[in-house]
């Protein structure tokens, strides 16, 4: 028998060339320029460079601002990533029990999905205006002394809730299509089984739930880390001091707006081994325990 | 141990659709009773009702003497097998079928022996750690009956339990489901849409057509004197042969619309003179050997040869109606030929015309 042997074509290539044309341009080449700058450091006019080994490093690493910028991602994507999971699941067991006017309910829960980030922040920004911004005036008339430009706490609240109200309806319908996927039966067997509906839900539905809760946890994180940038950009701009400062945010502000390009690559270089390892530890540790 | 009773049990949805109409029934303590009928008929819901798993519209269901319309399901204490088994699939079989109990406070130790035993008599004692996923249906079903048993209910209610296995394992599991009720006594009530299980599972069955019980019996009760037409259709397999007649106007024969006149015996049919009817007379009657005259001929269409029956499609001679016959053994027919049919007086049911009700012979 004759061994079937295909002709060596460039045809193929030509197929994938897009895909990988694009990851060349917009990733593999910027990444490898952003290590390449953190070794760099730069003069003032930005007419010269220096090679400097790992001195770019040591700077960011002891530096104040950046381990107060680094605290505060952690906790601004912990906070972000539990509010906008645990509301999203809420509202999407509260809506799977609707039966009149479940459509109309579904529709209004989603549409901030197609809401982009920059524009959610704008919105914010218009609302949290002190001259005429209604949740400015609303929360100063009920007692609460508010102003996100002086008070970090302020701040944080401003970009938390931003972000979490533009992510709840992304995580509501991953929520409410796996709600939906849990066979009927199983459900009514628990009826039988058990009269809590609380316990039921805790024992039945979220460990069900636990593939797409799993997957929305590695979403969330991501868009807590990186995503939020439009929000803070277009809101506080890491006001007041810095305090609003994601990893995300300082990179930008250090290397484009302080010229830094060297101490801001070395920061985004630091900023993706973080999320690699915490995509690993993801992977390794919980979804383990997820039941698919 | 329970006794069951339904009285004018009703179910209107909110678009309109009437489910289940006016439903009475009693059911005796250990008693094991089927709910047949085709599939839409209101059996599953009426079941369902049961469960607590649909709100009564209206009437009252009780379970020994106490009303359980407004209790929450899990207090009722009915346990329910699902067609599609509805495991947990998160959970182990031993957890599964432990479940409910622990929601009960029943203590770890007690649990651990009545989930023990159970397995025991389900024979799933090997599976106790492995997840749903990792079972044949067969066994899945058994592990569904076994979370059922465990609980020790007042009433058991199957839905459609063995629809989505091959048919060999469902003969075995029927006779397992009927051999496990015998032996634990529990009152039960089984839907199914296959006479074949109805009949042979049943105490009592209920014939269910439009959401209202057509006839209620024993199987063979209703396999002998059917209360409709509808009754006598589903029951029985091959189903019965319903054929347009008429009484003669002298009340001493019947005719069929076409075709032959079948004598009557004096005197059975004189308060029915003119009357219109369907005939019916099951496959397996009409060709037995006997005294009585062979009364018309079918020429055989199509054979089916089972081994211990054959079955043989046809149309009468005289008339053309479609006919079914049932013979016991081997027979040598090839299509064309004609047999001869005999239709003893005894074993002819009688229907109205119009409404399709029984006819009863004084």
């Amino acid at each position: 028998m004759k061994r079937v042997q295909y002709e060596h074509s460039i045809v193929p290539y030509l197929f994938i060339a897009p895909q990988i044309i694009i990851i060349a341009v917009f990733f593999i080449w910027p990444a490898g320029q952003a290590m390449h700058q953190s070794f760099l450091l730069e003069d003032a006019f930005g007419l010269s460079s220096q090679f400097v080994w790992f001195r770019n490093y040591e700077d960011m690493v002891w530096s104040e601002p950046w381990l107060q910028s680094a605290i505060f991602t952690v906790m601004f994507s912990a906070l972000v990533t539990f509010l906008s999971l645990a509301l999203a699941l809420l509202l999407a067991v509260r809506a799977n029990e609707v039966l009149r006017g479940a459509r109309s309910y579904k529709t209004m829960l989603m549409w901030a999905y197609a809401v982009a980030p920059p524009v959610a922040g704008l919105m914010g920004n218009l609302m949290f205006n002190p001259l005429i911004g209604d949740l400015y005036k609303g929360l100063n008339w009920a007692g609460w002394d508010f102003n996100h430009n002086i008070d970090a706490f302020d701040a944080t609240f401003v970009i938390v809730l931003i972000s979490v109200w533009k992510q709840v309806s992304v995580n509501f319908i991953f929520f409410l299509s796996g709600l939906q996927a849990i066979p009927n039966s199983v459900m009514e067997a628990a009826t039988l089984d058990c009269r809590s509906a609380e316990k039921r839900f805790w024992t039945i539905t979220f460990p069900l739930l636990a593939p797409t809760t799993f997957f929305l946890l590695v979403i969330n994180i991501t868009y807590a880390f990186f995503e939020t940038f439009g929000i803070i950009d277009t809101t506080t701009q890491g006001a007041p001091g810095g305090a609003t400062n994601t990893l995300v945010y300082k990179v930008y502000a250090d290397g484009f707006l302080g010229a830094d390009l060297g101490g801001s690559s070395a920061q985004s270089v630091i900023l993706m081994i973080m999320v690699l390892t915490l995509t690993v530890f993801q992977f390794r540790f919980i979804e383990r325990r997820v039941h698919y | 141990m329970a006794t069951l009773s339904l009285s004018d049990v009703n179910k209107r949805y909110d678009n309109g659709a009437h489910a289940v109409r006016g439903v009475d029934m009693e059911i005796a303590d250990g008693e094991f009773i089927v709910f047949v009928g085709p599939s839409g008929c209101g059996k599953s819901t009426l079941l369902r009702m049961v469960a607590g798993l649909e709100a009564i519209t209206e009437g009252e269901i009780a379970i020994d003497g106490r009303r359980i319309n407004d209790v929450s399901p899990s207090e009722c204490d009915v346990a329910m097998v699902f067609q599609n088994y509805a495991l947990y699939p998160h959970m182990t079989v031993y957890r599964n079928m432990a479940y409910g109990l622990s929601n009960r406070k029943v203590p770890k130790t007690e649990i651990e022996s009545i989930v023990r035993q159970a397995a025991a008599t389900l024979r799933i004692e090997e599976f106790l750690d492995r997840k749903p996923h990792q079972l044949s249906g067969g066994q899945r079903q058994r592990v569904a009956m076994g979370r059922a048993i465990v609980r020790n209910p007042k009433v058991f209610l199957f839905d459609e339990p063995l629809s989505n296995l091959d048919a060999k394992l469902r003969v075995q599991m029927r006779i397992e489901i009927k051999r496990l009720q015998r032996s634990i006594g529990v009152t039960s009530i089984y839907v199914t849409h296959d006479q074949i299980e109805a009949m042979t599972l049943a105490d009592r069955l209920a014939v269910i057509s439009d959401g209202r019980i057509e006839q209620m019996g024993t199987p063979i009760e209703l396999y002998e004197t059917p209360a409709t037409t509808f009754v006598a259709s589903f029951i029985g397999s091959p189903a019965m042969n319903f054929l347009p007649a008429r009484v003669a106007d002298d009340g001493g024969s019947i005719t069929l619309d076409e075709g032959p006149v079948l004598p009557i015996p004096a005197g059975a049919l004189a308060a029915h003179a003119g009357r219109a009817l369907t005939l019916g007379v099951r496959p397996e009657h009409l060709g037995e050997e006997g005294d009585d005259d062979p009364v018309a001929s079918l020429e055989v269409e199509l054979i089916e040869q089972l081994g211990a029956d054959t079955l043989i499609y046809g149309r009468l001679a005289e008339g053309g109606e479609d006919l079914t016959v049932r013979l016991q053994g081997v027979r040598t027919l090839s299509p064309g030929d004609t047999l001869p049919i005999r239709a003893p007086w005894r074993h002819l049911h009688l229907f109205d015309a119009e409404s399709g009700a029984r006819i009863s012979l004084g």
